[in-house]
């Protein structure tokens, strides 16, 4: 299943819709690295609301993207990873080192967008 | 010897606590004989075995009155059950002996101790009667002691039962009240951890703050270690992860209250608390998670003269 990544104004937004395989992991890494320079964002936003299970894969993969996305210029935040889901994780150690979380997209959007207004 | 032995004796087990034993096996004439016995001779019986409680210092939290009270009861209630083979009314006495006094401070090897004494006592008398007859005494002792053992095992099971009953409630009142996640601003989630943290009450915890997280829709939170005794390295690991899966969430958590002791055990077993963001009090932490939030008080008078 594909992940929808949505251009909005300096932002990519990539909403996860269901749980993903290996596979479409590895493609969504891909597809943010190149889309984030061919439309000049400053920042990716990826939306894990629907993710009931967060594997290590998983969030190793989340982490990959973001550290990459950094290193072509941009920032990344993660939102709505579920109580549950963080719970889980800190067990297993997955703790996203070094990326940016907020609550849900609305929260990562004025995350982003006071980063940007102290920025300029 | 041999003569005790070809009487018939009950099996173990069900002297340890079978719920139903068939009774009398031994023969109901001798058991009435003994229960007679113990009904002329009640008031010495119970004398001495007061005398006996006394004696041994058990007891000690209750007056006199009550004990004489109580013993009489007991004594009742052991004749009883010795003459009809039916516990529940001793259990249920026991019981409700244990609701009472466990509250003053009563220990279980005290109330072990009086029924023992009790059986010694009344054991003793019964010696005392039948010195002569060393047979008849034999056929009595079988008769009585595997009930006597009975009504011990029920005593002590009834008053550790219902202790255990009492601390079980006690433990669950105190989880209930130990994680209270408040807001105290918009946004801004206080955490006051209050006693002894153990594995299971960690996970509760940050169960309890990550929803609350979610549902105030907090930006910061503020925890504070103030009340919190000890440290080891489990319990610190618990908060590191605390603090991680807060900030999965995308809150803030800043730590408060953590004792010289604290810090200096945190220090020794080198915990990673490079993540954590602390601050030395309370009153410092809500400042600081003011800050965060772009909060700032002031006093009404300044705010006035500013108008």
């Amino acid at each position: 299943m594909e992940v929808p990544i949505l251009k909005q104004g300096e932002f990519l937004i990539a909403t996860i819709q269901a749980a993903l395989s290996d596979a479409d992991l590895e493609h969504l890494r891909l597809a943010l690295v190149q889309r984030v320079v061919r439309f000049r964002s400053r920042a990716v936003i990826v939306d894990v609301t629907a993710m009931d299970v967060m594997d290590s894969f998983a969030s190793r993969t989340l982490r990959e993207i973001a550290l990459m996305i950094r290193l072509r210029g941009a920032e990344t935040v993660i939102v709505g990873i579920q109580p549950e889901v963080a719970f889980a994780m800190v067990q297993l150690g997955l703790t996203l080192e070094g990326v940016g979380t907020a609550l849900d997209l609305e929260e990562g959007l004025a995350f982003l967008n006071q980063k940007f207004k102290t920025i300029n | 010897m041999a003569n005790r032995q070809s009487a018939p004796r009950k099996p173990m087990e069900s002297e340890l606590g079978q719920p139903e034993i068939p009774r009398n096996e031994a023969p109901p004439e001798l058991l009435r004989e003994l229960v007679a016995h113990l009904r002329q001779n009640r008031t010495h019986l119970r004398e001495e075995w007061l005398r006996r409680i006394a004696e041994t210092r058990l007891l000690t939290a209750m007056t006199k009155e009550e004990i004489f009270a109580e013993a009489t009861s007991v004594y009742d209630s052991y004749v009883e059950a010795l003459e009809t083979g039916t516990f529940e009314a001793l259990q249920a006495y026991a019981r409700n002996l244990s609701e009472r006094i466990i509250p003053r401070g009563v220990e279980t090897h005290e109330v072990i101790g009086i029924v023992l004494l009790l059986r010694d006592v009344l054991a003793r008398s019964l010696f005392a009667k039948y010195q002569a007859d060393s047979e008849k005494l034999n056929r009595i002792l079988d008769a009585y002691e595997p009930a006597a053992n009975r009504i011990a095992n029920t005593v002590a099971v009834g008053f550790v039962q219902e202790r255990e009953r009492v601390i079980r409630q006690q433990q669950e009142a105190i989880r209930e009240l130990s994680t209270p996640v408040l807001q105290v601003r918009e946004r801004l989630l206080i955490l006051p951890i209050i006693g002894v943290i153990d594995p299971q009450r960690a996970r509760q915890l940050t169960e309890q703050l990550l929803r609350g997280i979610r549902t105030n829709r907090a930006k910061v939170v503020v925890i504070d270690i103030t009340g919190v005794a000890a440290m080891d390295v489990t319990v610190a690991n618990h908060l590191v992860q605390t603090v991680e899966a807060s900030r999965l969430l995308g809150a803030t958590v800043i730590v408060t209250g953590l004792s010289p002791e604290i810090a200096q055990t945190l220090v020794t077993i080198g915990v990673d608390l490079g993540k954590m963001n602390t601050v030395g009090d309370l009153q410092g932490g809500i400042e600081q998670a003011e800050r965060l939030l772009g909060y700032k008080v002031v006093p009404l008078s300044d705010s006035r003269e500013a108008d």
